[in-house]
């Protein structure tokens, strides 16, 4: 009897995420799908409305990365009033970043401490009751309290230069509306222990080190859980550098040959198509020089530190250098590296969130700069899940006529897809019982991407999950919930 | 305990309709200016909440509910370890459970879910959810009026 696994909606991921996995009358897995169910309205939303309340209002989109919503529009707006990209003040384009590396901060310690660590500590297998942070919290305090100031670090530089917890007003077109004040520098930079920028950079590090000593004496399972060859794509700096707030496009494919490079993300149309499959409402992006079968690429961590040359930071670089090394200079393509490059930039976003601390520029006046008003615009940045694209055209009366956002986890749904299906075929197909320690191997597979699916709604009521069987005539033979 | 400082905090996206209303809730509580009675919103709980929570003697968590019997539904929290559905936010129970495991405070904790319709990507509440708003709120002053001060 043919059956079919419906996971729905994914857990540790937002919104409403649906595996689905086809078994045969043998239980052989015969196909696997990553389904989104609902994620389209993002471009509606704004439509019509003034160009320069979209930092603003796409922030409205997204509850876990916000600020890459308000910096990826702010950016496209800075192109339209005749600022952008690479015309702001220093002050305004620092101010950014710092704003930028807080979120990757705090989004990376998130990630790590909440979702990712209690497979670690506990084994994918172990009891889900005890595999959660509250598990964590109990064996090892040390590392949850971590967790939570760094990100409590990040939330508060966010505050900081962005205005507000939530809705914030910081970058607007041509610039920001706020410098840091010196007061606000020396909190961060001189507070009490632990929330100051080094005692930050000492717990990334840890949290490094925690994830090589775990890699050390798991090499099986961290590099043999879904390896696939892949394209990658991210921004880079004009000189190759690692830098998550701007530069320019590079792709290179799975040996690391240079597909972009250079690229002037203004003209992305040129070289990203989006193709449409009937099964899922979230697209999939191609380079079209390589055609929708093989263009398919990773965003994300593990992208960013095979398309790049360096991290221009001193502690970072060093650990790129051992990253790099253990695939002798090629490209990783191991899933489950993604962790290793997320901690390696969890570092460098601490280094930089220093450094920039240190520069007097960020207590500039010259906030904003202005040219010649254009009426249309593309904002790039690197999300802390990867590349985020922000497309407006802006009409004479200054609304926006036309949006299209390219979102970090649409960029990945064919590596998610991927991985899934790896584990669909590497360990469930033809299992005679399906397990909770294999359904969490499927999450494993996803949260490796962490991936944001349909942006915040979360309402009570709204998040179970169950996992139905059926057979090949659609009828319910099993249901399980989680 | 005694209840001497209290924490009204809402939950929920103002961008997604009636999932706004733990927010719209709070702007309310804010507005009135009430002593001894912080308030804080954001998209979803974290982490990091637990440090806030150590901070009060009750915190009243607003959210919007999909199931609860309109206008309102009001119940106290207990802190849950298990965390059955892990995704980037944390459910109310979890947040306590942090709170009591990191930094050995237990305040006592209390959800006020407010019943929305609707979830779609816009702004503004529905107009049955402004109304079940309203109720919130009256409750909401009433029992804060009655709380201060005494020992629950």
């Amino acid at each position: 009897m043919g059956r079919k696994i419906t996971i729905e909606p994914v857990t540790r991921v937002e919104g409403h995420g649906k595996v689905t996995i086809h078994l045969d009358d043998r239980g052989k897995v015969t196909q696997s799908r990553f389904h989104i169910v609902e994620f389209r309205g993002f471009e509606r939303f704004v439509q019509g409305r003034p160009y320069w309340e979209a930092p603003v209002l796409v922030q409205r989109l997204c509850g876990i990365c916000p600020v890459s919503h308000h910096l990826a529009a702010a950016k496209a707006m800075d192109v339209i009033v005749g600022a952008g990209p690479e015309g702001l003040t220093p002050t305004a384009e620092k101010m950014r970043r710092l704003m930028h590396y807080g979120q990757m901060l705090q989004s990376h310690a998130l990630h790590f401490f909440h979702l990712v660590s209690p497979d670690l500590l506990f084994g994918m297998d172990a009891d889900p009751a005890i595999r959660n942070i509250i598990g964590v919290v109990l064996k090892h305090r040390d590392l949850a309290v971590q967790g939570v100031m760094l990100r409590k670090f990040g939330q508060e530089i966010i505050l900081a230069t962005a205005g507000k917890k939530i809705h914030g007003t910081g970058a607007v077109p041509g610039g920001v509306n706020k410098n840091l004040t010196i007061e606000e520098r020396d909190s961060f930079l001189k507070g009490p222990a632990p929330l100051n920028a080094d005692t930050m950079i000492e717990w990334a590090q840890g949290a490094l080190d925690l994830f090589k000593a775990f890699h050390k004496d798991h090499k099986d399972l961290v590099d043999g859980f879904a390896p696939f060859p892949s394209n990658h794509l991210s921004l880079v700096r004009k000189d190759g550098a690692l830098d998550f707030y701007h530069g320019v496009l590079r792709a290179v494919d799975s040996e690391g040959r240079k597909v972009l490079d250079d690229v002037d993300y203004q003209d992305y149309l040129k070289y990203i198509g989006e193709e449409v499959r009937s099964w899922s409402y979230m697209k999939f992006p191609y380079l079209r020089s390589l055609g929708k079968a093989d263009g398919w690429y990773r965003v994300g961590p593990l992208a960013r530190l095979n398309t790049c040359d360096f991290i221009p930071s001193p502690r970072a670089q060093k650990e790129f250098e051992i990253f790099k090394a253990y695939t002798d200079g090629k490209p990783n393509n191991m899933t489950l590296h993604a962790h290793w490059a997320r901690l390696i930039e969890l570092l460098h976003a601490a280094e930089v969130i220093r450094d920039l601390l240190n520069d007097k520029d960020l207590q500039g006046e010259k906030l904003v700069r202005r040219g010649k008003r254009r009426p249309e615009g593309v904002g790039l940045i690197e999300a802390p899940r990867g590349t985020l694209f922000h497309h407006y055209r802006v009409d004479d009366n200054d609304q926006i006529a036309m949006a299209n956002l390219i979102v970090s986890t649409t960029n990945n749904n064919e590596p998610m897809n991927r991985a899934v299906n790896w584990v669909a075929m590497n360990m469930i197909s033809e299992k005679p019982e399906i397990t909770e320690g294999m359904l969490n191997r499927v999450e494993v597979a996803i949260r490796a991407y962490d991936p944001c699916l349909s942006c915040a709604t979360h309402a009570i009521g709204k998040m179970p999950l169950v996992v139905e069987i059926y057979d090949y005539r659609e009828n319910l033979v099993d249901r399980k919930c989680k | 305990m005694q209840i001497n400082r209290i924490l009204v905090y809402g939950i929920g996206n103002p961008g997604r309709c009636d999932d706004g209303l733990g927010p719209k809730l709070v702007s309310l509580v804010e507005a009135e200016g009430i002593e001894n009675v912080d308030s804080d919103f954001n998209y979803q709980l974290n982490i990091e909440d637990a440090l806030t929570c150590s901070h009060y003697d009750a915190v009243v968590f607003v959210d919007a509910s999909e199931t609860a019997a309109p206008p309102f539904e009001f119940k106290e929290l207990e802190p849950a370890r298990e965390i059955a559905f892990t995704t980037h936010e944390m459910p109310p129970a979890s947040v306590l459970a942090l709170t009591g495991e990191l930094y050995a405070r237990r305040p006592r904790a209390w959800l006020l879910a407010v019943r929305g319709y609707e979830w779609d990507i816009g702004e503004g509440l529905s107009p049955q959810a402004e109304i079940n708003l309203s109720a919130a709120l009256a409750f909401l002053a009433d029992w804060v009026g009655q709380s201060k001060g005494r020992t629950l």
